[in-house]
C-alpha cells in the first residue's frame, strides 16, 4: 500500500513538475530559447509570495492573484527590454546571459532573505487529505497542484487553438522569419510568449511555496526537473509535458520509497534512460 | 612570454606558502578556463557540467590510491584516463541533445555523479573522505618538497593545456572545430566529420579536466561529493572567467583569470555581492561585447599573443 | 499620377555579398509587372528586400508616396505590401483556415475575407481543417496566395508561384489574377516561365546578376530580346 501511495503522490507531484516544465516548453517552442534562470524565477516568485503573505497575513493561495500577473508583466518587459536582444541564431549569448541571471538572482535572494529554508502555510489545507479507501489517502495540496496543472495546460492549449495570438505563437514557433509578412510584430509575440511562460512560473511558484521547503539556492534543481519533464514528454506538446512530469514524479516517488536519499537520483536515472532509448521524448510532435 | 614563465618556474624559491597556494589555484583555474573555452568558444559545445569531470578525476585519484595502492603521482595521469573513459558513455548520452538542452543535460549528468558518489559508503558517502597520510607522505621527502612538487605539477599542467589548445587551434583539426561551432550542418556538407570531432574534443577535455580535478583534490587532501561536483566552484566561476575575459580566444581566459583573482582579493569580503557583481559584468559583456574584455582591447589594436588559424568573427 | 511603387537605385546585401546593384523599378496602380531572370540573378532578393525581410535602410523605395526602405517587415505589411514567398512557407502547425486567418494581422480591411478566398479557390474551403502542409503543391500555393490576399494589400508580390507545379495547375492559379486586380491590388510576380510571364503581365523587367538588363511592355518584347537579357548582353527594348 505504501508503494501505491508513493505512486499516487508521484503522479500528483508530476502536476507541479508539469507546471515547471510548461514555461520552459513554451519559451523553447516559440523562441528556441531556454532560460537557465527558470528555476530561480520560480524561487523568486515563491519569495515574492512569502513577502506578500508577511505583509497581508492572508493565505498564500490569494497571492496567486498578484504573483501571476506581476510575473507575467515582468516577463513581458524583460523580454522586450533585454532578452529580445539575445534571442536568435547565436546560441552563446542566450545561454550565458540567462546563466548570469541565475547566479545574480540566487545571490540577491540570499542577500535579501538569508540562506534559510522556509515554507508557506496554507492553513488547514496543509494537512487536509481525502481518503480514497483501502488506506489510500491523497493530500489536499498535492491534489490542488495536479488540478492546477490540468487547468493551466488546458487553458494554454485553448489559447493556442482558439485565439489569434495563439495562432501567432504557433506560427512563430514554425517560422519566425515569415511571421513579419503577416503584419505581426515578432518582438511583441516573443514578449507574449515570455508573459505566458512567466505567468505559469508564478502559479508554480506559489504552489511550490506551499508544498515544500525552499531557499535561495533551490532554483537550479527545479530547472533540471522542468527540463527532464520536457525531454521525457517530448518537445512541442503540452500534454506530453504533463505526462513527462508525472513520469518524473512517479520515478522520484518510487525512488524515495526505496530510500529517501535516492529520490532525486531516481528521477535523473529514469530521465537518462528515456533520453538514451527515445531521445525525441514520448510524445514528440516531430517524432 | 618567456619573461612570465621563467619566474613562475622558479616559484617555490621565491614565493611563500600562501603565494604558492594562490598561484596553484590560478594555474588550475586558468587551465579549466582554457578547456571550457575550447569546448564553448572554439567548438560550440556549451557545457554547464564540467564539474562532473573535476569530481571524477578527484575521486579517481583517491580511489586508485586507497584501493589499488597507486602512488599519487601515477594516479594523476591515470585519473585523467579513467575520467576520459567514463566520459565516453557520458558523451553518447549528452550528444542526444543539442544547444541549450545539451548544456542542461551535462548539468544533469554531473548531478547524477554527485548523488551517486554520495551513496558510495566506501568513499565516505555524503561526508567524503581524506587521502591517507601514508600516501600523502609518499609523494615527497617533506611537506615543503611536496608543496613544490604540487606547484610544478600545476604549472606544468597549465602549460600543457595552454600549449595543447594553441597547437590544436592552429591545426586543421582546430579549423574543423571552428566550422563545427559556426554551422554544424554546413561543416558536415564540406566534409568535416563532426560527430567524431565532437566526441574527441569532449572526451579529450574531460580527461584533462579529470587530471586537473585529481590535482585539485590532491592538494586539498580531502574530497566530498559537494566539493567535487560543485557547479558553483567548477562551472560558474570558470564560465565567468572565460566570459568576462573573452570567449573564443586564448588570451581571453588568461585576462579573465587575472582579473578574477584580482577582484577576489578586493571584493571577497562582500560575499554574495561579489557573485552578483561578477554575474552583472558577465551579462553586460554578453549583451554589449560578446568577445569579452579581450575583444574590447583588440577592437582598436588587433594584437594576438597566440596566433591561431582563424579569429573568431563577430 | 505618380507610380504606386517607385524604386530608385536599389542595392541589396547579404552580409558582405552584394546581390542587387542600382535597380530601378516602378509599378503603376492596376499593373501586373513581371520579373524574370536566371537562378541567382537576384529576383527573390528583390522581393525580400521590398517586403522587408532583407534590410534596406538608407535606400529609396517609395510606396504610395512614402519611403518604406528600412522599415521592419511587419510595418511594410501593414502599409499594404503582401507577399506569397518563395517556397510558399506555410505554417505546418496550422490548418488551411488558420494559415489564411494569419494574413489578417496587418489590420487592413477590404474585399478579401475568408469567404472571398474560398470563392476564389474553392478547394481550400473543402480542405479548411487540414494541416496546410499536407496539401498538394498547387493547393499549398493557393493557400500562400490567399494568405497574402487576406492582408488586403495594395501591392501583391508573388514569388515563383509555378515552382514545382504542373502547367495545368499553374494556369488555374494565374486565372485568379483578374479578380485580384479587380479588388484594387497591383501585382509584381517573379516567374521562371518566360512565356507565362509575358502572357500575364503588362510590363516586364529582366534581372541579370543583380542588375536590370531589360525592361519594357510585355507584348512588345520578343523572346530573343528576353533571352539575350537573361544571359548577359544588355539590350533596350525597341
Amino acid at each position: 500500500m505504501d508503494w501505491i501511495n508513493a505512486i499516487v503522490q508521484g503522479v500528483l507531484l508530476g502536476g507541479l513538475y508539469a507546471l515547471f516544465a510548461a514555461g520552459l516548453s513554451l519559451m523553447f517552442g516559440v523562441m528556441r530559447f531556454v532560460n537557465l534562470a527558470h528555476g530561480d524565477f520560480i524561487i523568486a516568485g515563491a519569495f515574492g509570495a512569502m513577502v506578500l503573505v508577511e505583509l497581508t497575513g492572508l493565505n498564500p493561495l490569494w497571492m496567486l492573484l498578484v504573483v501571476v500577473p506581476v510575473m507575467g508583466a515582468v516577463g513581458y518587459l524583460g523580454q522586450r527590454l533585454v532578452l529580445n536582444r539575445v534571442v536568435g541564431q547565436d546560441l552563446l549569448p542566450s545561454i550565458l546571459v540567462t546563466f548570469g541571471f541565475s547566479v545574480i538572482l540566487q545571490n540577491l535572494m540570499q542577500e535579501t532573505f538569508s540562506a534559510d529554508s522556509r515554507r508557506l502555510s496554507a492553513g488547514a489545507l496543509d494537512t487536509a487529505s481525502f481518503s480514497l479507501g483501502s488506506g489510500l489517502s491523497v493530500g489536499a495540496v498535492p491534489l490542488l497542484m495536479f488540478v492546477a496543472a490540468l487547468l493551466v495546460l488546458g487553458s494554454l492549449n485553448w489559447f493556442f487553438a482558439r485565439t489569434n495570438m495563439g495562432r501567432l505563437l504557433r506560427a512563430t514557433s514554425d517560422d519566425p522569419e515569415i511571421i513579419g509578412l503577416m503584419g505581426a510584430d515578432r518582438r511583441h509575440i516573443f514578449g507574449i510568449a515570455m508573459l505566458l511562460a512567466s505567468a505559469v512560473v508564478g502559479v508554480a511558484a506559489v504552489l511550490l511555496a506551499i508544498k515544500t521547503n525552499f531557499d535561495p539556492a533551490a532554483g537550479p534543481i527545479r530547472l533540471l526537473f522542468a527540463f527532464e519533464a520536457v525531454i521525457i514528454g517530448g518537445l512541442g506538446n503540452l500534454w506530453g509535458t504533463l505526462i513527462g512530469g508525472v513520469i518524473l514524479g512517479v520515478a522520484q516517488g518510487v525512488g524515495a520509497q526505496i530510500d529517501p536519499g535516492f529520490q532525486v537520483l531516481a528521477g535523473h536515472i529514469v530521465f537518462l534512460v528515456i533520453l538514451v532509448l527515445r531521445p525525441q521524448g514520448l510524445f514528440s510532435r516531430s517524432g | 612570454m618567456v619573461l612570465v614563465i621563467v619566474p613562475l618556474l622558479a616559484g617555490p624559491y621565491w614565493a611563500d606558502r600562501g603565494t604558492m597556494r594562490l598561484l596553484i589555484e590560478v594555474f588550475y583555474f586558468l587551465a579549466l578556463a582554457q578547456l571550457w573555452n575550447l569546448l564553448a568558444g572554439y567548438s560550440g559545445l556549451i557545457s554547464v557540467g564540467q564539474q562532473a569531470f573535476v569530481g571524477l578525476g578527484g575521486y579517481s585519484i583517491f580511489s586508485l590510491a586507497m584501493f589499488a595502492g597507486v602512488p599519487v603521482l601515477w594516479g594523476l595521469p591515470l585519473a585523467g584516463l579513467v575520467t576520459a573513459l567514463i566520459a565516453w558513455p557520458t558523451a553518447m548520452i549528452a550528444f542526444r541533445l543539442s544547444g541549450p538542452y545539451f548544456a542542461i543535460g551535462t548539468w544533469v549528468i554531473a548531478e547524477v555523479f554527485r548523488l551517486g558518489f554520495a551513496q558510495v559508503s566506501a568513499l565516505g558517502g555524503g561526508s567524503g573522505i581524506s587521502l591517507p597520510t601514508a600516501m600523502v607522505k609518499a609523494m615527497a621527502v617533506n611537506r615543503s618538497a611536496r608543496e613544490s612538487l604540487t606547484y610544478w605539477i600545476a604549472l606544468g599542467l597549465m602549460l600543457v593545456v595552454l600549449l595543447g589548445v594553441w597547437l590544436l587551434m592552429r591545426s586543421k583539426v582546430g579549423l574543423g572545430l571552428l566550422a563545427l561551432r559556426d554551422n554544424e550542418e554546413a561543416a558536415v556538407s564540406v566534409g568535416v566529420r563532426t560527430r567524431p570531432l565532437k566526441f574527441a574534443v569532449y572526451i579529450g577535455v574531460a580527461g584533462l579536466t579529470g587530471m586537473l580535478g585529481a590535482l585539485i583534490f590532491l592538494q586539498k587532501l580531502r574530497i566530498t561529493p559537494e566539493a567535487a561536483f560543485s557547479v558553483n566552484d567548477w562551472s560558474v566561476l570558470v564560465i565567468f572567467i572565460v566570459v568576462i575575459g573573452g570567449i573564443g580566444s586564448l588570451e581571453g581566459p588568461i585576462l579573465g583569470c587575472i582579473l578574477f583573482f584580482v577582484l577576489r582579493e578586493f571584493l571577497a569580503d562582500l560575499g554574495t555581492w561579489y557573485m552578483v557583481i561578477l554575474g552583472i559584468i558577465s551579462v553586460m559583456i554578453m549583451l554589449i561585447e560578446p568577445r569579452g574584455l579581450w575583444g574590447i582591447i583588440t577592437k582598436r589594436h588587433p594584437i594576438t599573443l597566440f596566433p591561431v588559424a582563424h579569429r573568431r568573427v563577430g | 499620377m505618380s507610380p504606386l511603387l517607385d524604386i530608385m537605385d536599389l542595392d541589396a546585401f547579404y552580409g558582405d555579398f552584394q546581390a542587387l546593384f542600382g535597380v530601378d523599378f516602378t509599378v503603376d496602380a492596376g499593373e501586373v509587372v513581371a520579373l524574370v531572370g536566371a537562378n541567382g540573378a537576384g529576383k527573390t532578393t528583390f522581393l525580400r528586400t521590398l517586403s522587408g525581410l532583407v534590410p534596406s535602410a538608407g535606400q529609396s523605395i517609395r510606396f504610395a508616396n512614402q519611403n518604406i526602405a528600412g522599415l521592419p517587415a511587419f510595418q511594410i505589411a501593414r502599409n499594404g505590401i503582401a507577399m506569397s514567398p518563395e517556397g510558399r512557407r506555410l505554417f505546418p502547425s496550422l490548418n488551411v483556415e488558420e494559415n489564411l486567418m494569419l494574413g489578417e494581422n496587418g489590420g487592413r480591411e477590404g474585399a478579401w475575407t475568408k469567404q472571398a478566398i474560398f470563392e476564389l479557390f474553392p478547394i481550400l474551403e473543402e480542405k479548411r481543417a487540414i494541416p496546410a502542409t499536407l496539401l498538394s503543391g498547387g493547393q499549398q500555393q493557393m493557400v500562400a496566395i490567399g494568405r497574402a490576399l487576406m492582408a488586403n494589400p495594395d501591392l501583391l508580390l508573388l514569388d515563383e508561384v509555378s515552382l514545382g507545379l504542373a502547367p495545368v495547375i499553374v494556369r488555374d492559379i494565374y486565372a485568379a489574377l483578374p479578380r485580384i486586380l479587380g479588388s484594387g491590388a497591383s501585382v509584381v510576380l517573379v516567374e521562371q516561365d518566360i512565356g507565362m510571364a509575358t502572357q500575364v503581365s503588362d510590363r516586364l523587367y529582366c534581372l541579370q546578376e543583380g542588375r536590370v538588363s531589360l525592361t519594357g511592355a510585355s507584348n512588345g518584347l520578343t523572346r530573343q530580346d528576353i533571352s539575350t537579357a537573361y544571359f548577359g548582353r544588355k539590350k533596350e527594348a525597341s
